[in-house]
C-alpha cells in the first residue's frame, strides 16, 4: 500500500517539473525573439513618425497614432537612396553573375577534367581559403588605385568576382554526380561544355541557388571595399550610402528619415529570406560564415 | 517481477494536420508475462511491436489501457522510475564514453541511498561485463568494437542496474547470421541465470522460436496469437500466424470442402468430416507431404535439392498460392529426380484448414 | 593529352586570373610593404627595408588601444554568444509548436545589413539632447539612471558593441547547433532516460560531447570572427572610431589606408600582418585544445 503513494508523487512531480520547465523554455524563446525583433519594430515604427512629433517625444512611444509616410518621400528626394539602391542591385547582380561564370567553369576542371598539376592546383586554391580578406585588402586598394579604376563599378566588382570556398563546395557537388552520366554523354559525342550546360548545371541547380543567394546577401551587406574604393557618392553601394546619410544626409538630424531609409534598404533582403527560408538556412549550415 | 498489460492502446497522430486521421499502432492490447520468463513480440515491421515495447519502458505513454509492474501501476510513471534495463537496436553505446564509462553511467545516475559507493559500482560494473564475458575490453571505444561486442556492452549496460525487467529492440538484426546463432544463446543463458522478465522484439520468427518461453504474434497493432513457440507453430489460429512462422514458409493451396473431403484441384486429399461445405485455404508445413506413388496429390517436379540430414523436393501445383512447393522428407526417401511428377500423401497434423473469407482457422474435428 | 591540358587550363583561366590578381599577389605583396620603410604612396617611393612599420605600429597609442578594443570584445561576446546559442538551440529543440517560428525570427540578423541595422541600434541606446532613448527609458523604469551608451563612459560603449556584436553573430550560431542538436540519434536520449539520467547530465556527458564538433569550430570561427570586427563598431560610433575610442585592429588597419588618417599602406600592412598572426596563433591554440576534448565519430 505504500509503494502504492509513493508511485503516485513521483508521477505527481515528474508532471510538475515538466510543465515549469515548458513555461521556462517558452520565456527563454519568447525573451530572445523580443530582442531580435525589436530593433525591427523600432525601425518601422520611428519610420513612421514624423519628423516634428519625434523630436517632440521627450520619452519615446511605444506606437503612433498618426503614422505618416512622409519619410520615406524624404529619405528618396532629399538623398540620392534610389540611386544607392540602383548602384547596389546592379552591383550585385553583375559581381553574382560574373562569380557563378568563374566558379563554374572552374569546378567544372577541377571535377571532371583530367590534366597535369590538377591535384596541386586545387591544393593550392583550397590554401587560400584560409587567407583573410583584411591581408589581401591593402594592395588591392593600391592596385584599383593605380589602374584609375576608383569610383568605377569595375572597381567595385573585379574584386570579388572569385570565391575559392564556392569553387570547393560546387566542385564537391559536381563530384556526386555519377560518372556514368559523363561517359554516356561522351559516347553520344556531347562536347564538354555542353554537357556541363545540359546536365551538371540542372542537376547541381540547388547547390547553384544556394551560392547565389548567399553571394547575394553578401555583396548587398558589402562596405568595407565600397568604402575604400567610392568617395563619390554616384557610386555609393547602400552600406556607404547609409553611412553617409547618418554623417553628413538631411542636413540635420532627421531620424525618422534616416530609419525610413534604414527600411527600405533592410527590406529586399528580408523578402529574400522569407521567400526562400528554407534554402537559405540550408546553404548557411552548410557553407555560411559570418560568426 | 510479472508484467500486466490491460487494453492496451496507442494512437499516433497521423502526418498530416488533421486531428482526426489516426493511427493505432497498438490496439487493445492484454497480455500478461510471468515473472521470469523471456516473452518474444513477433511480428512484420510496423506491427506495433516496437511500440509495445516502449510503452513498457514508458518512453511512449499509451492512450488507453494501464500497464502494471507486479501489483503497482506504472502507466504514468517517467521511466527512470520504472526500473527497467533497455537495450535499442543500434545498441545506442556512448561513442565518445568507454566501455566502462558505458556500463557505469546508468549507476552514476542513482541518487541518495540508492547510490552505491565507487567501489562497488566498480565492482558491478565488472561483474555485468564478466556476465556478458567482454571483462578484457572495459577500455576500448565502443567504435573499436564488433557489432556482436558492442550488443554484449549494451547487454551489460541494461543488466547493471539490475532492473526488474529487461527490454531488448530487435537485439540481433545489426548482427550478420553466424553472429546472430551465438547471440540468441547467449541472451538465453544470460536471461536463465539473472531470472529478469524479459521481452524482446524480434521481426525474425526463427529468433523468437528458439529462445522464446512464449510468442506473442502481431500484426497491425493487434495481437494474433499468444502461445509457447511451439504450441503456435503446431497449432496456427489464423493463415497469417500460419505463414508467418516456420521456415521454409508453409505451403498455401487453394481448395474446397465438398462433402467432408478436402479436395485441391480435382483430387480428395484429406478427409475433412464435419465441416461444412466451403471454400478454404489448406496451409501444409513442408514436413506434412509423404511421398507416396499413389497419393492423391500430384504435382509437377521441379527440382531436388540435397541438404544431407533430408531433402528439400522442390514441385510446383496450379492451386498453390506460390510459384513453389517446398516439402522436406527424410533422406532415406528416394526420389527419381528425371520423373515429371511427384505424388504425395499428407499428414493430417501438418494440414491446417483456414477459411477463404475470413482466413481464421477450421478446426478438424 | 596537350589538347586536354590546354582545354582545362582554358577552364580555369579566368579563377586564376582573378585569385592571380586579387588573392596571391596581394598576400606577397603586403608582406613586401610591410617592411618598406617611408614609403609614399603619391610618388610610390620608399627610403630602406627594414622592421620600422612593425615598431611604428607597436608603438602606436590607436593601435594599442584597437588591440584592447578588439581583445575585450572577443574575450566577452565568444564564449557569452557560444553559451547563449547553446541554451537558445536546446530549447529550441525541445518544443514543437512555434518552433519554425522561432527559427525563422532567430535568424532575421544574419540577413539584414550590418550597417542599417546598426544604425537602429545607434537610435535606441542614444542619449541626446532633448530624449534619453529608448534603453535609457528602460533603465529608469527599472530605477537606474541614464547613460549615454554612445558617446559616453567607455564601458558603456563596449557595452553596446558586445551586445550588438552578440545580436548579429547569433543566428548562425543558432542555426549551427539547432542542427548539430537535431542530428543526435534519438536513442541515445532514450537509452539514458530509461537509465534515470538527469537532464542535466543527459546534457553535459552526452549532448555536448556529441556536438563537440560544432561547438568547437562556431568558437573558431566566432574567435576569428570577432577578431575582425570592424563594420558593427562603425555602424554605431561612425566611421571616425579612433575619435570614438572604440576602433578596432581591422579598422586601424583600413584607417591607415584609407580615409582622413589614410595613406599609409606601410602601417597597414604590419597591423594586418600582426592581426594575422594574433588570429594564427589563437586559432592554434584552439586546435591544440580541441584535440583533447572535441568527439570526432
Amino acid at each position: 500500500m505504500e509503494n502504492q503513494i509513493n508511485y503516485e508523487k513521483i508521477e505527481q512531480s515528474a508532471r510538475t517539473r515538466k510543465h515549469i520547465q515548458r513555461t521556462l523554455v517558452y520565456l527563454l524563446l519568447t525573451f530572445w525573439a523580443m530582442i531580435v525583433l525589436f530593433p525591427f519594430y523600432w525601425m518601422l515604427l520611428t519610420s513612421v513618425k514624423s519628423y516634428g512629433s519625434y523630436n517632440a517625444e521627450h520619452i519615446p512611444a511605444f506606437f503612433t497614432l498618426t503614422p505618416t509616410l512622409q519619410n520615406y518621400a524624404d529619405a528618396f528626394t532629399a538623398v540620392p537612396l534610389g540611386r544607392y539602391l540602383m548602384n547596389t542591385v546592379f552591383f550585385t547582380a553583375v559581381t553574382t553573375a560574373a562569380m557563378l561564370i568563374v566558379i563554374i567553369l572552374s569546378a567544372f576542371a577541377f571535377a571532371r577534367l583530367q590534366f597535369r598539376g590538377k591535384q596541386l592546383t586545387f591544393t593550392l586554391f583550397l590554401s587560400l581559403m584560409m587567407i583573410p580578406n583584411e591581408l589581401v585588402v591593402i594592395t588591392n586598394f593600391v592596385t584599383i588605385t593605380n589602374w584609375d579604376m576608383r569610383n568605377t563599378f569595375a572597381g567595385l566588382i573585379l574584386p570579388s568576382v572569385t570565391s575559392v570556398f564556392y569553387i570547393y563546395l560546387l566542385k564537391e557537388n559536381f563530384e556526386q554526380v555519377p560518372d556514368e552520366l559523363y561517359r554516356a554523354a561522351k559516347v553520344d559525342g556531347t562536347s564538354d561544355f555542353k554537357y556541363l550546360c545540359r546536365v551538371l548545371l540542372p542537376i547541381c541547380r540547388p547547390t547553384l541557388i544556394t551560392i547565389t543567394i548567399l553571394k547575394i546577401i553578401e555583396c548587398w551587406n558589402s562596405y568595407v571595399w565600397p568604402r575604400l574604393i567610392t568617395d563619390d557618392a554616384a557610386y555609393y553601394l547602400v552600406s556607404n550610402g547609409i553611412q553617409e546619410i547618418r554623417e553628413n544626409g538631411f542636413g540635420r538630424e532627421n531620424i525618422p528619415a534616416m530609419m525610413a531609409a534604414v527600411t527600405v534598404i533592410s527590406l529586399p533582403l528580408i523578402i529574400l529570406f522569407l521567400l526562400f527560408r528554407k534554402k537559405i538556412m540550408a546553404g548557411v549550415s552548410r557553407g555560411g560564415t559570418k560568426g | 517481477m510479472k508484467i500486466v498489460l490491460q487494453n492496451l492502446t496507442k494512437k499516433f497522430p497521423a502526418p498530416g494536420r488533421k486531428v482526426q486521421n489516426e493511427i493505432t499502432a497498438v490496439d487493445n492490447f492484454s497480455f500478461e508475462i510471468p515473472d521470469g520468463k523471456l516473452v518474444g513480440l513477433l511480428g512484420p515491421s510496423g506491427c506495433g511491436k516496437s511500440t509495445t515495447l516502449n510503452l513498457i519502458c514508458g518512453l511512449l505513454a499509451p492512450s488507453s489501457g494501464k500497464i502494471f509492474f507486479g501489483d503497482n501501476d506504472v502507466t504514468d510513471l517517467p521511466p527512470e522510475n520504472r526500473g527497467v534495463g533497455m537495450v535499442f537496436q543500434n545498441y545506442a553505446l556512448y561513442p565518445h564514453l568507454t566501455v566502462r564509462q558505458n556500463i557505469l553511467f546508468p549507476l552514476q545516475n542513482l541518487k541518495g541511498k540508492n547510490r552505491p559507493s565507487k567501489k562497488e559500482m566498480e565492482q558491478r560494473v565488472l561483474d555485468a561485463a564478466k556476465l556478458v564475458q567482454i571483462d578484457s575490453l572495459l577500455d576500448r571505444k565502443p567504435g573499436e568494437l564488433s557489432g556482436g561486442q558492442q550488443q554484449r556492452v549494451a547487454i551489460a549496460r541494461a543488466l547493471v542496474k539490475m532492473p526488474h525487467v529487461l527490454l531488448l529492440d530487435e537485439p540481433l538484426s545489426n548482427l550478420d547470421a553466424r553472429l546472430r546463432l551465438q547471440t540468441r544463446e547467449e541472451i538465453r543463458k544470460i536471461q536463465k541465470k539473472t531470472g529478469i522478465t524479459t521481452v524482446f522484439v524480434t521481426h525474425d520468427q526463427e529468433e523468437a522460436m528458439s529462445i522464446s518461453d512464449q510468442i506473442v504474434v502481431m500484426k497491425d497493432g493487434l495481437i494474433q496469437q499468444i502461445g509457447q513457440p511451439q504450441q503456435v507453430y503446431d497449432d496456427p489460429v489464423n493463415l497469417f500466424v500460419a505463414k508467418f512462422l516456420g521456415t521454409p514458409p508453409i505451403n498455401v493451396f487453394e481448395g474446397s470442402i465438398r462433402s467432408g473431403q478436402l479436395y485441391i484441384g480435382r483430387n480428395a486429399v484429406l478427409p475433412a468430416e464435419g465441416i461444412p461445405d466451403q471454400e478454404v485455404f489448406a496451409a501444409i508445413r513442408p514436413e506434412g507431404f509423404i511421398p507416396d506413388e499413389n497419393g492423391p496429390l500430384s504435382c509437377t517436379l521441379n527440382g531436388i535439392e540435397v541438404m544431407g540430414r533430408d531433402i528439400s523436393i522442390i514441385s510446383s501445383h496450379e492451386c498453390a498460392a506460390s510459384p513453389a512447393i517446398r516439402s522436406i522428407i527424410a533422406a532415406e526417401n528416394k526420389i527419381d529426380a528425371t520423373a515429371s511428377e511427384v505424388r504425395f500423401c499428407l499428414k493430417p497434423t501438418k494440414v491446417f484448414l483456414f477459411s477463404k473469407k475470413s482466413q481464421e482457422r477450421i478446426y478438424l474435428s | 593529352m596537350e589538347k586536354r591540358n590546354a582545354k582545362a587550363w582554358l577552364y580555369l583561366f579566368p579563377a586564376l586570373l582573378f585569385l592571380g590578381f586579387f588573392m596571391v599577389y596581394p598576400l606577397i605583396d603586403v608582406f613586401i610593404y610591410s617592411f618598406e620603410e617611408g614609403y609614399n604612396f603619391a610618388s610610390q617611393t620608399y627610403f630602406g627595408v627594414g622592421s620600422y612599420n612593425y615598431s611604428y605600429v607597436l608603438r602606436d597609442p590607436y593601435f594599442l588601444q584597437a588591440v584592447k578594443n578588439t581583445l575585450i570584445l572577443v574575450i566577452i561576446t565568444v564564449p557569452l554568444s557560444t553559451a547563449f546559442a547553446l541554451l537558445l538551440s536546446a530549447a529550441l529543440c525541445s518544443i514543437k509548436p512555434l518552433r519554425n517560428l522561432f527559427q525563422t525570427v532567430y535568424f532575421l540578423p544574419y540577413v539584414t545589413n550590418t550597417l542599417a541595422v546598426g544604425l537602429v541600434f545607434m537610435i535606441l541606446f542614444k542619449k541626446t539632447a532633448y530624449s534619453d532613448g529608448m534603453i535609457n527609458l528602460l533603465i529608469n523604469w527599472f530605477g537606474g539612471s541614464s547613460v549615454d551608451f554612445i558617446d559616453g563612459p567607455y564601458w558603456a560603449k563596449m557595452f553596446v558593441l558586445c551586445f550588438y556584436t552578440i545580436w548579429i553573430v547569433m543566428p548562425f550560431k543558432v542555426l549551427l547547433l539547432t542542427s548539430a542538436l537535431a542530428s543526435v540519434n534519438p536513442n541515445y536520449y532514450n537509452a539514458a532516460r530509461v537509465d534515470g539520467t538527469s537532464k542535466r547530465r543527459i546534457f553535459l556527458r552526452i549532448t555536448l560531447p556529441m556536438i563537440s564538433p560544432t561547438v568547437f569550430y562556431l568558437v573558431i570561427t566566432g574567435f576569428i570572427g570577432a577578431f575582425k570586427a570592424y563594420s558593427d563598431a562603425v555602424a554605431l560610433f561612425g566611421t571616425d572610431l579612433n575619435a570614438a575610442g572604440m576602433n578596432t585592429i581591422v579598422g586601424y588597419v583600413y584607417d591607415m589606408l584609407y580615409g582622413n588618417s589614410g595613406g599609409y599602406p606601410s602601417y597597414a600592412s604590419a597591423a594586418a600582418i600582426l592581426l594575422f598572426v594574433i588570429v594564427l596563433t589563437i586559432t592554434c591554440i584552439n586546435l591544440l585544445v580541441s584535440k583533447k576534448h572535441v568527439h570526432y565519430s
